[in-house]
C-alpha cells in the first residue's frame, strides 16, 4: 500500500503512456492482418501480403510521394520566411512589433477549420484553381508561425556577446553571421524545420478544404475510411513509426559517442 | 560605404559642429526587409481570407446565380439557432478532452521531468513517436480498440463501467463506438502530446531545490505539490490547455470517424456546408461564430490565469 | 504536526546533533564513509572541504533530504533517521537560496509557519524582516532583490521556524568577496543572538575559521580532523589539513634522534621538532614530514647568517620569486631541503637585498615545527589550477 502511494505518479504516468502508444501497436499488429471484407478493423489471420506489396493499392504511394514533396517544399518556404522574421523580431527594434507579434500568434490561436474555410473563400473569390499550389500556400502559411516561435526561442537565448566577440576577432558582418550566428541558431532552425515537416505532412483539415482533386496521403486515408481501408495503410504507418524511432535512436547514439570522444 | 560618404562630408564642410550621426537608411531598413516576405504571406493568406470570409458571411444568393454582399446579418442568427447544439457539443467535448488531457498528461509530464532519470530521453521519444504515424491512421485504430466485441469494451462491460456511462449519456448500452465517449476519447488521445510537452517544459525548468526547500519548511509532499510545483508549472498548464482546447474545438475528424450523427461537432457542420452543401454564407458565418467564441474564451482564460503574475 | 509543537518556542533544551556511523553510498561510489560526529548545542559548527568531499551529503542527511545508507542521526535524544524532512525540527539555508519565485518575500518567510498551521504570522514575519534588515522589501519578489538580500531572506525563512539546528549549505558561495565578508559577520551576529546550533558547509577555509567555533575538515568522504580553528591551524594532523587550511611548508626528512626533541636531517641540514608535535611514532632512520607555516619563518640574507640566534631551525636557499602583497611580502625559496618553500615576511623593515637570486637563510623557532606521518601524499589538499577549474 505504501509502495503504491509512493509510486502513484509513476503508475499513472505509465498508464497514460500506454494510452498514447496503444493505437500504434494496433496499427502495427493490423499491418499483418488479412481482412475478410474491405475494412481492416477486426483481426482475421496473419499474413505478410501487405508488407510484400506496399504499393499494391491504387493511388496510395502516389499520394504518399505527393505528401512528402509537399512537406519538403512547405518546410523550405516556412523556414526561409520564418527565420528571417525571427531574426528581425529578436535583433532589431522597430515600429509595429506588437502588431507583428499578434499576426504571428493568431494562426496558432485559431481553430484550423476557421483558417481552412477562410482560405477557401479567398481562393474561390479569386477564381484560383485548387490543387498542389493552393495546398502548398496554405501549408507554408500555418507552418510559418511555428517556425518563427522555434527559431525565436533559440536566438533569444543566445548571448549577443558571442557576436560581439566574433566582430572583435576580425569577422565581418557576413562572416559573423555564417560562422557564429547561424551555427548557434541551428538547433532552433532544425527544430522549426522538423516541426514544419511533421505539421505539413500530417495536415488534414486545411488540406481537405483547399486541395480540390489533389490527394495527399492523409486525404487518401480519409477517403479510404469511407470506401474501405487497405492493410497497406498500416504498413506505411508502421514503417514511418519504426523509421522515425530508429532515426532518433541512431541520433542519440551518435551524440553519446561524440560526447564520449569529447570527454576522453 | 557609409565611411566614404562621411569623409566626403567632412571634407566639404570644415565647420566643426556636433552632428548626431544617424544610422544609415540601409541599416535602418534591414528589419523591414527581413519581415516583409513572411508578413506579406501572412497578410495575404491569413488575414485577407478572414476579410473575404467576413464578406461571404453577409452575402446572399445561390451557387448558380452567384453571391452578392447584401449585409444579410440574419445568416448569423439563423446559423446559430439551427446549429447551437453542435456548438454546445464542440465546447463540451473539447473542454472535457482538455480536462482529461490535463489529468492524464500531468502525471506523465511529472514522471518524465522528475522521476525518469536516465529513462527521460526514451520516455520523451515515446511521447513524440506516435506523431510519426499519420494521426488519421491512429484515429482509425481506435475503431478497432473500441469495437463492440473488443477486449476493452468487454472489460468495461464486465466492470459495469458502461452501465454508469450509459446512465450519464456518454455511451449507449454496451456500445462505446459511435458515442460521445468515443469522440472525447479520440480527441483526448489526439491532443495529449500538445498538453504533455508544454507541461514537461515548464516542470523541467523548476529548480529541484525548491522542492527540497518546501519539504525542509514542513510541507508534506502533497502540500509541496499544491504550493510550489503546481503554481510554478502554471505557464505549462496554460499553454497546454490552449494548445489542446483550440484545435479540439474545431476538430471534425474524431466526430466523423469515431462518432455518429448524434455526436457531430461544429467542425463537421462547417465542413459539410462548405464542401458538400456549398452554402458558403452559412458556412462562413458558422466559422466566424466559432472563431469569436474561441477567441473570447481564450482571452478571458489568459486574463484570469495571467493575473497571478506567472514567473 | 504534533511532534513539531515542542519546537515552536525558542529553543532552550534540545541538545546536540549526534551522527553515529553515518554513511552514504551511491551504487559503488561511497560519498561519505561511516562517520561519528557530535555537534554541541548552540555551537557554530563548520564542515570544511573541497567539492565532492561529502560535506554537503552529510548536511543533507541531517536535513533528511538524503537517506543515509547506514547509521543513526540523533537530535538531542530523539532518533530522527527515518523522519522525512518536513517532520524534522531542522531548517536549511540552501546553496543559491532556493527562494520560491512565485511568492513575495513575506510569503517566502511565512511558508514554514503556515505549513505548521500557524495562522497569525504577521508579527513574526515582520520581526524576522527586521532582524535581517529587509523591512521595506516584504512585497518584493525574490528576483527583484540583490544576491545579498536574497541570502538574508533565505536565512530569515529558515530561522523564523526556530529550528533546533540551522543548516547552511555554502550560503555565501554566490556572493562577491566584500559582501561575503560582511555576511560572515552578519551570520555570526545572528547566531549569537538566537543561540541556535548552526551547521555550516563551506569550501572556503578562511570563512570556516572566521565563523565557526568548531571545524570538521572533510576529505574523500571522511573527517580528517576536528577541532577549534586555531588548533587545526597550529596542529594539523595530516598533510591534507596542513595544506588545505592555509599554506604549509612540508619537508621530507630522515630521523636522526628521537626523544622530547626529535632531530631530523633534510638536504644536509639538521632540524628539530618537538616530540609531542609529531603525529606518528618516529623511529631512528625512519622518515617524517616536517612542517612549518610560512609566517613563522624569518628570512635573513646569507651575509647575516652569523647574527641568527642559536637554537633556531635553519635552512639555506635561494630566493626564486617574491611578490609584494601590501601587509606582507611573500617569497618563494628553493633549498636543498625542499623546493618552493613559502615565506611570508611582514613589511616592517624591508631588506633591499632580498630579491630573486639572493642567497638566504630561513630560520624559525623549533617549537613552531610539526611532524607528520611520511606515509601520505605530501601534496594532499594543495589547491592547483586544475582543481579550481
Amino acid at each position: 500500500m505504501r509502495w503504491l502511494r509512493k509510486n502513484l505518479v509513476v503508475i499513472a504516468g505509465l498508464l497514460t503512456l500506454a494510452y498514447m502508444i496503444l493505437p500504434n501497436i494496433v496499427v502495427m499488429v493490423f499491418s499483418f492482418n488479412k481482412p475478410n471484407g474491405r475494412f481492416n478493423y477486426s483481426w482475421q489471420r496473419f499474413s505478410l501480403d501487405a508488407w510484400k506489396d506496399p504499393c499494391g493499392v491504387a493511388d496510395m504511394c502516389e499520394s504518399l510521394s505527393l505528401s512528402l514533396q509537399l512537406a519538403a517544399w512547405a518546410t523550405v518556404g516556412a523556414l526561409v520566411l520564418g527565420t528571417m522574421i525571427a531574426f528581425a523580431l529578436v535583433r532589431y527594434r522597430f515600429r509595429a512589433r506588437g502588431a507583428i507579434n499578434s499576426l504571428i500568434f493568431l494562426p496558432m490561436a485559431m481553430p484550423e477549420v476557421v483558417m481552412a474555410a477562410s482560405l477557401l473563400t479567398l481562393f474561390l473569390n479569386m477564381g484560383i484553381e485548387l490543387g498542389f499550389w493552393t495546398v502548398l500556400i496554405a501549408h507554408i502559411m500555418f507552418c510559418l508561425s511555428f517556425v518563427v516561435t522555434a527559431v525565436k526561442a533559440r536566438v533569444m537565448s543566445m548571448d549577443p556577446r558571442l557576436e560581439e566577440a566574433a566582430r572583435d576577432l576580425y569577422a565581418g558582418p557576413v562572416q559573423t553571421f555564417l560562422r557564429v550566428t547561424l551555427p548557434i541558431a541551428a538547433p532552433g532552425i532544425a527544430a522549426g524545420a522538423l516541426l514544419a515537416f511533421a505539421l505539413s505532412f500530417d495536415d488534414f483539415i486545411i488540406t481537405n478544404f483547399n486541395a480540390g482533386s489533389t490527394v495527399t496521403f492523409p486525404m487518401f486515408v480519409w477517403g479510404s475510411a469511407q470506401r474501405g481501408t487497405p492493410v497497406q495503410i498500416n504498413v506505411i504507418g508502421t514503417a514511418m513509426f519504426v523509421l522515425a524511432v530508429l532515426m532518433v535512436v541512431a541520433g542519440q547514439i551518435i551524440t553519446n559517442r561524440r560526447k564520449k570522444t569529447a570527454t576522453a | 560605404m557609409s565611411t566614404t560618404t562621411l569623409t566626403k562630408k567632412e571634407g566639404a564642410a570644415p565647420v566643426e559642429e556636433p552632428v548626431l550621426r544617424k544610422p544609415s537608411t540601409r541599416k535602418r531598413l534591414v528589419p523591414y526587409w527581413l519581415l516583409l516576405p513572411g508578413i506579406i504571406w501572412l497578410l495575404v493568406f491569413f488575414a485577407l481570407p478572414l476579410v473575404y470570409q467576413a464578406s461571404t458571411s453577409v452575402q446572399t444568393g445561390s451557387l448558380e446565380q452567384g453571391f452578392q454582399v447584401t449585409w444579410h446579418f440574419q445568416t448569423y442568427w439563423d446559423a446559430f439557432t439551427e446549429y447551437w447544439p453542435q456548438f454546445v457539443r464542440s465546447l463540451l467535448y473539447a473542454g472535457t478532452a482538455t480536462l482529461l488531457c490535463l489529468l492524464l498528461g500531468y502525471p506523465l509530464a511529472y514522471l518524465i521531468a522528475f522521476k525518469a532519470g536516465r529513462w527521460r530521453n526514451l520516455l520523451l521519444v515515446l511521447v513524440i513517436a506516435p506523431f510519426f504515424t499519420s494521426f488519421l491512421i491512429r484515429t482509425l485504430a481506435w475503431k478497432t480498440i473500441l469495437a463492440d466485441d473488443s477486449l476493452v469494451v468487454d472489460v468495461l462491460n464486465a466492470l459495469h463501467v458502461l452501465d454508469v456511462t450509459s446512465w450519464l449519456g456518454w455511451t449507449e448500452g454496451e456500445r462505446v463506438l459511435a458515442t460521445p465517449m468515443a469522440v472525447v476519447c479520440g480527441l483526448t488521445y489526439n491532443f495529449l502530446p500538445f498538453m504533455i510537452l508544454p507541461l514537461y517544459t515548464s516542470l523541467e525548468r523548476i529548480d529541484g531545490r525548491l522542492h527540497e526547500a518546501a519539504q525542509d519548511l514542513y510541507a508534506s509532499p502533497a502540500t509541496t505539490f499544491r504550493k510550489v510545483t503546481f503554481p510554478l508549472s502554471m505557464p505549462g498548464v496554460v499553454s497546454g490547455t490552449l494548445l489542446t482546447f483550440i484545435p479540439a474545438s474545431g476538430d471534425y475528424v474524431n466526430a466523423e470517424l469515431l462518432g455518429s450523427t448524434d455526436t457531430k461537432m461544429v467542425g463537421n457542420v462547417i465542413q459539410s456546408q462548405f464542401l458538400r452543401v456549398l452554402d458558403y454564407p452559412t458556412a462562413a458565418a458558422l466559422s466566424f461564430i466559432l472563431m469569436a467564441i474561441v477567441l473570447v474564451m481564450v482571452t478571458v482564460y489568459i486574463r484570469r490565469a495571467g493575473t497571478e503574475d506567472l514567473v | 504536526m504534533t511532534d513539531k509543537t515542542a519546537h515552536t518556542g525558542k529553543n532552550t533544551g534540545g541538545g546536540d546533533v549526534r551522527l553515529t556511523g553515518i554513511s552514504k553510498a551511491y551504487g559503488s561510489f561511497t560519498a561519505v564513509h561511516p562517520l561519528d560526529l557530535t555537534v554541541p548545542q548552540g555551537s557554530f559548527f563548520a564542515l570544511l572541504g573541497a567539492s565532492g568531499c561529502g560535506k554537503t551529503t552529510t548536511l543533507r542527511m541531517i536535513a533528511g533530504l538524503e537517506d543515509p545508507s547506514t547509521g543513526t542521526i540523533f537530535l538531542g535524544d530523539k532518533d530522527v533517521t527515518d523522519l522525512p524532512p518536513y517532520k524534522r525540527p531542522v531548517n536549511t539555508v540552501f546553496q543559491s537560496y532556493a527562494l520560491f519565485p512565485h511568492m513575495d518575500i513575506s510569503e517566502n518567510i511565512a511558508f514554514g509557519l503556515r505549513r505548521r498551521g500557524i495562522k497569525s504570522v504577521k508579527k513574526q514575519v515582520d520581526d524576522m524582516l527586521e532582524l535581517v534588515q529587509l523591512g521595506d522589501k516584504a512585497r518584493h519578489k525574490p528576483h527583484q532583490l540583490s544576491g545579498g538580500q536574497q541570502q538574508r531572506v533565505a536565512v530569515a525563512r529558515a530561522l523564523i521556524n526556530h529550528p533546533q539546528v540551522l543548516l547552511l549549505d555554502e550560503p555565501l558561495g554566490a556572493l562577491d568577496l566584500k559582501l561575503r565578508r560582511q555576511m560572515q559577520l552578519e551570520l555570526k551576529r545572528i547566531q549569537t543572538e538566537v543561540g541556535i546550533t548552526f551547521v555550516h558547509v563551506t569550501h572556503d577555509q578562511e570563512e570556516a575559521m572566521t565563523m565557526a567555533d568548531q571545524v570538521a575538515v572533510m576529505n574523500g568522504g571522511r573527517v580528517e580532523q576536528l577541532g577549534a580553528p586555531a588548533d587545526l591551524y597550529e596542529n594539523p594532523q595530516t598533510t591534507f589539513v596542513a595544506n588545505f587550511l592555509g599554506t604549509s611548508n612540508l619537508i621530507e626528512a630522515e630521523v636522526l634522534e628521537t626523544g622530547s626533541d626529535v632531530v631530523v636531517t633534510a638536504g644536509g641540514g639538521k632540524l628539530r621538532v618537538p616530540g609531542d608535535r609529531c603525529t606518528s611514532a618516529v623511529r631512528q632512520g625512519g622518515k617524517v614530514l616536517v612542517g612549518v607555516r610560512p609566517e613563522k619563518i624569518s628570512l635573513a640574507h646569507a651575509d647575516d647568517a652569523g647574527s641568527i640566534a642559536d637554537g633556531r631551525n635553519r635552512v639555506t636557499g635561494r630566493i626564486v620569486d617574491s611578490s609584494f602583497i601590501g601587509v606582507s611580502t611573500q617569497y618563494v625559496v628553493n633549498s636543498p631541503a625542499g623546493a618552493e618553500l613559502q615565506v611570508y615576511e611582514q613589511n616592517i623593515e624591508r631588506d633591499a637585498r632580498l630579491r630573486p637570486g639572493a642567497e638566504v637563510v630561513l630560520h624559525w623557532n623549533p617549537a613552531h615545527t610539526f611532524g607528520l606521518d611520511a606515509a601520505q601524499d605530501i601534496d594532499a589538499g594543495v589547491e592547483t589550477v586544475e582543481d579550481a577549474g
